[in-house]
C-alpha cells in the first residue's frame, strides 16, 4: 500500500448525485430571482427582500454541496471565521446604507 | 519538501487515511484553514466594494442609468456560466476523490473554459459600455460598478491561470494529498467567487433592471 485510500463515503464530497442537486438548486435559485424580477411579481422593497433572501440561501447550496464545509476537521474554526468575515460584511453594508440614509442626497 | 513523481510521502508525516486525501496530512488541512482565513478577508474587501456601490449606484451623474445600460440577456448568460462552472469544479473534485486523474483533468479544462467564456462576456460588457458614453470616470455609479465588476473579474482571470498551473502539476505528478490539497483550495478559491457573482448579479443587475 503505496497509496492513501481516496475514499470519502460518509462526506458530502460522497456522492455524485450531491453535486447535481446542489446545482439543479442552484440554477433554480438564481432563475426563479430573474423571472421574479422580470414578471415584477411584487413591490420592489418586498421583490429586493426576496432575490436578496434567494442569494443567501445560494450561499448555503455553495458551501454545502461544493464547498464541503461539513468536511473540515473538527473543531470547525473555518466556519468562525466565516461568520466573522460575513458579520463585518453586513455591518459595513448596512452600516453604509443606514449613515447615507440621513439626507445625504443632499450632497 | 520534494514528491517523486505520483508517490505517497514520506516518513515523519502522519497520514489520517479516515480523512478526504486533501485533509490525510496534517499540513493540508492547515493550508486549507488558512485559505480560509484568506476568505474571509476577501470577503471584506467585496464588503467594502458592494457597499459604495450601493451608495453610489443612483448617482448618475446626468449619465447612462443602470436600467439603461444592464441587458438581461447578457448579464443572465454570464450567471449561468460562472454557476455552471462552479458544479463541473466540484465534478473536478469529485473525480480526484474517485481517483480519477483523467476525470479530474478533463472537468478542470472545461472549468477554465466556462471561466474564459465568462471572462470573454464580461470584456465584451465592459468595452461596449466604455465605448457608449458610459466609461468608468463618466459618474460615481459607472466607478462603483467598474471598480466592484471589474476586481471580480480580476479575481476570475487569477482563478484561470492558478487553475492551469494546477492541471499542469497534475498531469506531471498525479494525484498525491498536495496537488489534491491545491485542487482543493483552488476549488474553494472559485466557488467563492461564484457566491460572490450571486450577489453582483443580484445587489448592481437585477436590482438595476428593477429601478
Amino acid at each position: 500500500m503505496s497509496r492513501p485510500s481516496t475514499h470519502a463515503s460518509n462526506t458530502a464530497s460522497g456522492s455524485l448525485w450531491m453535486y447535481i442537486v446542489g446545482f439543479v438548486i442552484s440554477i433554480a435559485l438564481t432563475v426563479g430571482a430573474l423571472w421574479l424580477v422580470l414578471a415584477r411579481q411584487f413591490s420592489t422593497g418586498t421583490l429586493l427582500t426576496v432575490i436578496l433572501l434567494l442569494a443567501i440561501l445560494q450561499i448555503g447550496v455553495q458551501m454545502f454541496f461544493f464547498m464541503h464545509i461539513t468536511d473540515s476537521p473538527r473543531p470547525q474554526f473555518n466556519l468562525w471565521i466565516l461568520g466573522l468575515g460575513m458579520f463585518f460584511t453586513f455591518v459595513v453594508i448596512a452600516g453604509s446604507v443606514w449613515i447615507m440614509s440621513f439626507g445625504a442626497q443632499g450632497y | 519538501m520534494t514528491i517523486a513523481h505520483g508517490e505517497f510521502p514520506v516518513h515523519g508525516r502522519s497520514i489520517n487515511h479516515d480523512a478526504p486525501l486533501e485533509y490525510s496530512l496534517e499540513e493540508g488541512a492547515l493550508r486549507i484553514f488558512g485559505f480560509w482565513l484568506f476568505l474571509a478577508t476577501d470577503l471584506v474587501l467585496f464588503a467594502c466594494l458592494f457597499a459604495t456601490y450601493v451608495v453610489l449606484h443612483g448617482a448618475a451623474a446626468g449619465g447612462p442609468t443602470e436600467a439603461q445600460l444592464f441587458d438581461v440577456p447578457g448579464f443572465t448568460a454570464e450567471t449561468l456560466i460562472l454557476l455552471t462552472s462552479s458544479f463541473t469544479g466540484g465534478l473536478g473534485t469529485y473525480a480526484m476523490h474517485n481517483g480519477s486523474r483523467r476525470g479530474l483533468i478533463t472537468w478542470m479544462i472545461i472549468t477554465v473554459l466556462l471561466g474564459l467564456s465568462f471572462i470573454g462576456l464580461e470584456v465584451k460588457e465592459f468595452v461596449t459600455y466604455a465605448t457608449h458614453g458610459a466609461p468608468l470616470q463618466r459618474s460615481a455609479f459607472l466607478s462603483a460598478f467598474f471598480t466592484l465588476v471589474g476586481t471580480h473579474g480580476c479575481h476570475v482571470s487569477l482563478g484561470i491561470l492558478w487553475m492551469l498551473s494546477i492541471i499542469y502539476q497534475l498531469a506531471r505528478r498525479g494525484i498525491t494529498p498536495i496537488t489534491a490539497r491545491k485542487v482543493f483550495i483552488v476549488g474553494l478559491y472559485w466557488h467563492f467567487l461564484d457566491i460572490v457573482w450571486v450577489f453582483i448579479f443580484t445587489v448592481v443587475y437585477l436590482n438595476g433592471v428593477m429601478s
